[in-house]
């Protein structure tokens, strides 16, 4: 479904704060695939993501979704396939409108006609059912304004409104990293059936290493704009936090040698 | 009475510049100077054409010539990428060159004799009278524009408009082309504004090239002054609120300049000042409510 290939980029080229984000990445999702994306700070994750939704132009490398070639095609234009979220509650949602505006906005990218009435009765329906299935209670507020809604709602509508139209991919940014505990168990919870109802391309971002194993079908570790390490199968199901966690020092310790290792922070 | 029935009329015409301010001001949550030029563009458009002997093609070229405005105001900001407020006021400035340029390099025009709008009206309709055929086209083109606005709002391309004005990149990942929506917003409001130019100028039965000099400030004034009275509860009654500042607005200038409160040079000054009251509040309202608060904590201390 998604393929990245050879991708690399390096941030502010030819200054004294020049970055090399990624190196000669190479990516491959199977339909249905669900990834769990894990590394430190500033390993490129969040960088290799904003380069499949095309928030900046890659230096090299191809990326293809669905077998379209999508490496020079505008954000926005992407997006109508690509769904994501963000750590930050606040950035998927605009606050002043209902939720059943927002949902609106969202879903209006499955079908076309600028002109036609934005809020149809076919469509609130809709949108009320599948707010219901979420247990939040959501349904009873579709005329309350986004801001004032919690984190944790706010980001549960924010999920809605990312898959409402079916993309084929679907990016989650460390989405439940910025809520109380039980509010990201109840929304990844929600994630997983959406997942599973669509059958989606997933790929997530965590910093949560037990999450990472246990949630979806494969792992991925990146570190200095590198995958270093790739899990799935039974090695994936066999595979322990502290197992993994030596695995990532043996890993950085053979690259030692790397003067990048020693220049970086 | 008269100076009631003037302001309504004057009041429902510049509620045309009002509601396009609003939708930028506002909706679209970005202050476009582009105003000032595209209000005299209009203006200047619709007195060539009725000195021509063309009064409506006039008021239609000129919603669109306004339009236009909007639109390159609308690219300078968003393809180029110049700031909002400098991208304006190049517009705005370089609207003045064109603004001559369609009044014959004249720097006014009089209508005085010649068809318009108005005295076609009056022509149809005598029992109507000067001053009722003068507020039945301001009243006209206010309902008109505001039932539009409202139905436009509620498309699928309006709340975006909304949604873009609120969060960006919310609409980017709902795969909605933003600068899209800037440039067509842009448009729209600034149709609006040259509209309301182009129905003064049929109304005064003159135009001149620097009518249009401190406009934007009206239209604030206009839109906080509805805010206020009307409050902000959705676009529909933001949309009815600017028409209503208007009114207020042209009405407290009546009032004033009637009781002689002040000389009509100081309009703009006043204008200015009201703006920067109403825009002051929340600021005040904040440093009051502190004080109280360290009030209270000291005497429970």
């Amino acid at each position: 479904m998604l393929e990245v290939n050879h991708i690399d980029k390096t941030f502010l080229a030819g200054t004294p704060n020049e970055h090399h984000a990624l190196c000669d990445v190479s990516l491959h999702l199977k339909k249905g695939e669900f990834v769990t994306l894990i590394g430190t700070n500033g390993a490129g994750k969040s960088t290799l993501m904003n380069a499949v939704s095309g928030t900046f132009w890659l230096d090299r490398g191809t990326i293809l979704l669905d077998g379209e070639d999508i490496t020079y095609k505008k954000e926005h234009k992407r997006s109508a396939q690509i769904g994501r979220l963000f750590q930050d509650p606040m950035k998927g949602t605009a606050p002043d409108m209902t939720v059943e505006e927002n949902l609106a906005i969202a879903y209006a990218r499955s079908k076309r006609g600028a002109f036609q009435f934005a809020l149809k009765k076919s469509d609130s329906a809709f949108f009320r059912e599948a707010l219901a299935d979420f247990g939040m209670g959501l349904e009873e507020r579709m005329k309350t304004k986004v801001g004032l809604l919690s984190g944790g709602q706010r980001q549960a509508v924010t999920l809605l409104m990312s898959t409402i139209a079916q993309p084929k991919l679907l990016l989650l940014d460390e989405h439940t990293a910025a809520l109380d505990p039980s509010a990201a168990e109840k929304v990844m919870e929600i994630t997983n059936r959406i997942v599973k109802q669509q059958d989606l391309t997933t790929l997530m971002i965590t910093h949560n290493i037990n999450q990472a194993l246990h949630t979806g079908t494969r792992t991925i570790m990146m570190n200095a704009g590198k995958i270093i390490l790739d899990l799935s199968g039974e090695e994936r199901e066999n595979m322990t936090v502290p197992e993994l966690l030596e695995l990532y020092a043996q890993k950085n310790h053979g690259e030692l040698d790397n003067d990048r290792i020693l220049f970086s922070e | 009475m008269t100076l009631v029935i003037g302001s309504l009329q004057l009041g429902m015409i510049y509620g045309l510049l009002a509601l396009g301010v609003y939708i930028t001001f506002r909706v679209l949550n970005i202050p476009d100077l582009t105003v000032d030029g595209s209000f005299t563009l209009g203006l200047a458009v619709s007195a060539s054409f009725t000195v021509a002997g063309h009064p409506y093609l006039g008021i239609v070229l000129a919603l669109l010539a306004g339009a236009l405005a909007g639109c390159i105001t609308g690219l300078l900001q968003t393809k180029v990428g110049i700031h909002p407020i400098l991208a304006g006021i190049l517009t705005m400035s370089g609207l003045y060159s064109v603004n001559l340029f369609v009044m014959g390099a004249k720097s006014n025009l009089s209508l005085i004799g010649k068809n318009t709008l108005f005295s076609d009206l009056l022509t149809a309709l005598p029992a109507l009278g000067k001053d009722g055929s003068q507020l039945a086209v301001g009243c006209v083109f206010a309902f008109v524009c505001v039932a539009v606005c409202i139905c436009f709002f509620k498309t699928q391309l309006g709340l975006s408009i909304r949604a873009t004005g609120n969060n960006e990149d919310m609409v980017r990942a709902s795969s909605i082309n933003v600068d899209a929506v800037k440039i067509i917003t842009l448009a729209v409001a600034n149709g609006c504004v040259g509209l309301s130019g182009a129905v003064i100028a049929q109304y005064q039965g003159f135009a001149d090239v620097s009518s249009g000099t401190g406009m934007v400030v009206v239209g604030l004034a206009s839109v906080i002054i509805g805010e206020a009275i009307v409050g902000k509860r959705s676009v529909s009654v933001g949309i009815i609120s600017a028409i209503v500042g208007s009114l207020v607005y042209r009405l407290i200038i009546a009032l004033a300049l009637k009781t002689s409160f002040f000389p009509s040079y100081m309009l703009k000054l006043v204008s200015a000042v009201i703006v920067v009251i109403a825009l002051a509040i929340p600021t005040v309202k904040r440093t009051m409510q502190l004080r109280k608060i360290r009030k209270g904590g000291r005497r429970n201390a």
